[in-house]
């Protein structure tokens, strides 16, 4: 139940940044710059790595994607509706009233997301909880939390990467997406947390950092490696660019939750090659 | 799958809700209900740790990390166990948001049992006495909310909540208080049980305050009053039906609970009844202030909630009732 078409990369990394930018223009509100610089990450996940099937998403060994930047649901939904899981049309209807596409992710709407989110800093313990549960039952499924970087200063980000280490686990990846923006500001200047692979090690974890996360060979290579990491948690951190493929957005912390106007809109949308 | 006969209890000596964890996990587990438990640090206390004796791959311990331990538990719960969480219920209110968004709002199979409830920890002080928890729990969209008020409803109740999917706050004490129950249970999740039937007035209490409401009770019968007692072990959902015929039928009200008066069981009574049956009600509970060390039944003593003071009330509501 792999996807093991050959699907194409290039291509579908910039179907899901229009779509991200069209749902979040269309919406008025929602979280475009954290799900540009994800959007590679994801395409390579669901694209390459992950065990998965769209028309058996409850399906007991499937690998589980957990949302822990819940609020990037628009990398999600876009990502989800390309492979197959609701019709891409449904995508229009993200954040407006009686949509399953919800502002921030809820288990189970639609089929695929696996987990409530947007308070941040659960879903490595979430994540966590359920490999625990897969091992006690047998099952060698993975389990990939993508968090954002500014997360890390979650206290409970690092309870949970003390347990995870702690019981040995494995088959669990964590990915950070180092885009180095949070909502207020840069994360330098809000709170510093690097190292975060020094800390991470320190906690017990294999870790790979430095990766470029829009460089889709490097990002399939890395996560390829997490995946096949035993005996420990697995971390890849990504760097990343926020608003990755808009040249106005890259990078600048006003496309963190505010939608694009009009002009910016059209301009967007050429620019991902509409 | 479960059984209705008391275990924890032959004896009908004094004991602690909170002793009926450990055995009925082990009992649940080995009648097939797929129990796993959660744990941070506080397993000897709670009585979890038992079950770890028995299934030790079916107990994770997080350390001392209440907010990673409620989100796990919610993790695991995807995959279909009965899961169990036990910490203290004042370091359940530790991680409230975690509570909401990995266990209610997704609606997962969890249940949190805390123990050393309400102010009856007695000695170690304020910040341990869990005066807040009903309230917080009883906000939380989706969660049962039970305290029980002796050891061998406690047992019902973790035997209840494991045949029920989602989420149940079920809350346990640290002293060890009178059985009530000693000819078995009558639990039944969202109904009040009548402890004593009555004409005068309705005591509706819950955990301890049951004992002692029907102490009160026996107390106003040599006055020649006429006190049905209501043991309301189930917060949420509230049995309004009960609480409107106590009120239609009895037509005053005392609410009795170990908790801050003006935001539990007292206040979501008055709600009910405001909305079906207004009658003249009178509260006992912990007022709006901490707690502070002294044995557990002094501390009782110093927020009100004794016999004398149900009876106070009883008194009082019968006054206003004319």
């Amino acid at each position: 139940m792999v996807i093991d078409a050959p699907v194409d990369l290039e291509a579908l990394t910039q179907r899901i940044r229009r779509h991200i930018v069209q749902m979040v223009y269309t919406a008025r509100s929602g979280h475009i710059g954290g799900s540009m610089s994800s959007a590679d990450i994801l395409a390579v996940l669901y694209g390459r790595i992950m065990k998965h099937d769209p028309a058996d998403p409850q399906w007991a060994e499937r690998d589980r994607f957990v949302m822990s930047k819940g609020h990037c649901t628009p990398v999600q939904y876009a990502t989800l509706a390309e492979f197959g899981y609701f019709p891409v049309e449904e995508l229009a209807t993200f954040r407006q009233k009686g949509t399953r596409l919800q502002g921030h992710s809820v288990i189970g709407k639609p089929a695929g997301v696996e987990n409530s989110a947007g308070s941040l800093g659960m879903g490595l313990s979430f994540g966590l909880g359920i490999r625990l549960g897969l091992r006690l039952r047998g099952v060698d499924s993975h389990v990939y939390v993508l968090m954002g970087d500014g997360e890390q200063q979650e206290g409970q980000v690092w309870e949970a990467a003390m347990a995870a280490a702690h019981h040995e686990v494995d088959r669990l990846v964590a990915i950070i997406d180092r885009n180095r923006i949070q909502n207020d500001d840069f994360t330098d200047t809000t709170m510093r947390f690097s190292p975060l692979d020094e800390k991470y090690r320190a906690f017990g974890w294999e870790v790979r950092s430095g990766i470029d996360g829009h460089n889709l060979a490097a990002v399939e290579e890395a996560l390829a490696w997490a995946r096949d990491v035993r005996g420990k948690p697995a971390l890849v951190i990504f760097e990343t660019t926020k608003g990755k493929g808009v040249s106005f957005m890259e990078n600048n912390p006003g496309f963190h939750g505010a939608p694009p106007s009009d002009e910016q809109y059209a301009q967007a949308m050429r620019e991902l090659g509409a | 799958m479960t059984t209705t006969t008391p275990s924890t209890t032959g004896a009908v000596a004094p004991a602690a809700t909170r002793e009926a964890l450990g055995p009925t996990l082990i009992r649940l587990q080995r009648d097939g209900a797929d129990v796993v438990v959660v744990d941070a640090d506080l397993g000897k206390s709670t009585t979890a740790r038992q079950f770890r004796d028995i299934y030790p791959e079916r107990f994770f311990t997080m350390g001392i990390a209440e907010q990673n331990m409620f989100s796990v538990a919610g993790g695991l719960a995807t995959l279909g166990y009965t899961v169990f969480t036990s910490t203290f219920a004042v370091f359940a209110e530790h991680a409230f948001d975690q509570l909401r968004m990995s266990i209610a709002q997704p609606r997962l199979n969890v249940k949190v049992v805390a123990s050393h409830g309400g102010v009856s920890t007695g000695e170690d002080g304020a910040s341990a006495q869990s005066i807040e928890d009903i309230a917080l729990f009883a906000s939380l969209p989706t969660f049962t909310v039970v305290v029980p008020a002796d050891v061998v409803e406690a047992e019902a109740a973790l035997e209840a909540s494991a045949r029920t999917p989602g989420p149940w706050y079920i809350r346990t004490g640290r002293p060890k208080i009178p059985v009530i129950y000693t000819d078995g249970p009558r639990f039944q999740v969202g109904k009040a049980h009548m402890l004593r039937d009555g004409s005068d007035l309705t005591i509706v209490a819950c955990g301890l305050m049951v004992e002692r409401s029907l102490r009160a009770a026996e107390a106003l019968a040599a006055e020649g009053i006429s006190a049905r007692v209501l043991n309301m072990a189930t917060i949420r959902p509230l049995d309004v039906e009960a609480l409107e015929r106590a009120a239609t039928e009895t037509g005053a009200i005392v609410v009795a609970e170990e908790h801050l008066v003006h935001t539990g069981l007292g206040a979501m009574t008055a709600q009910a009844l405001a909305e079906r049956a207004p009658v003249p009600m009178e509260f006992v509970g912990v007022p709006d202030r901490y707690g502070e060390s002294a044995t557990w039944d002094q501390v009782l003593e110093i927020m009100g909630l004794t016999a004398d003071g149900v009876a106070t009330a009883a008194r009082k509501v019968l006054a206003r009732k004319g």
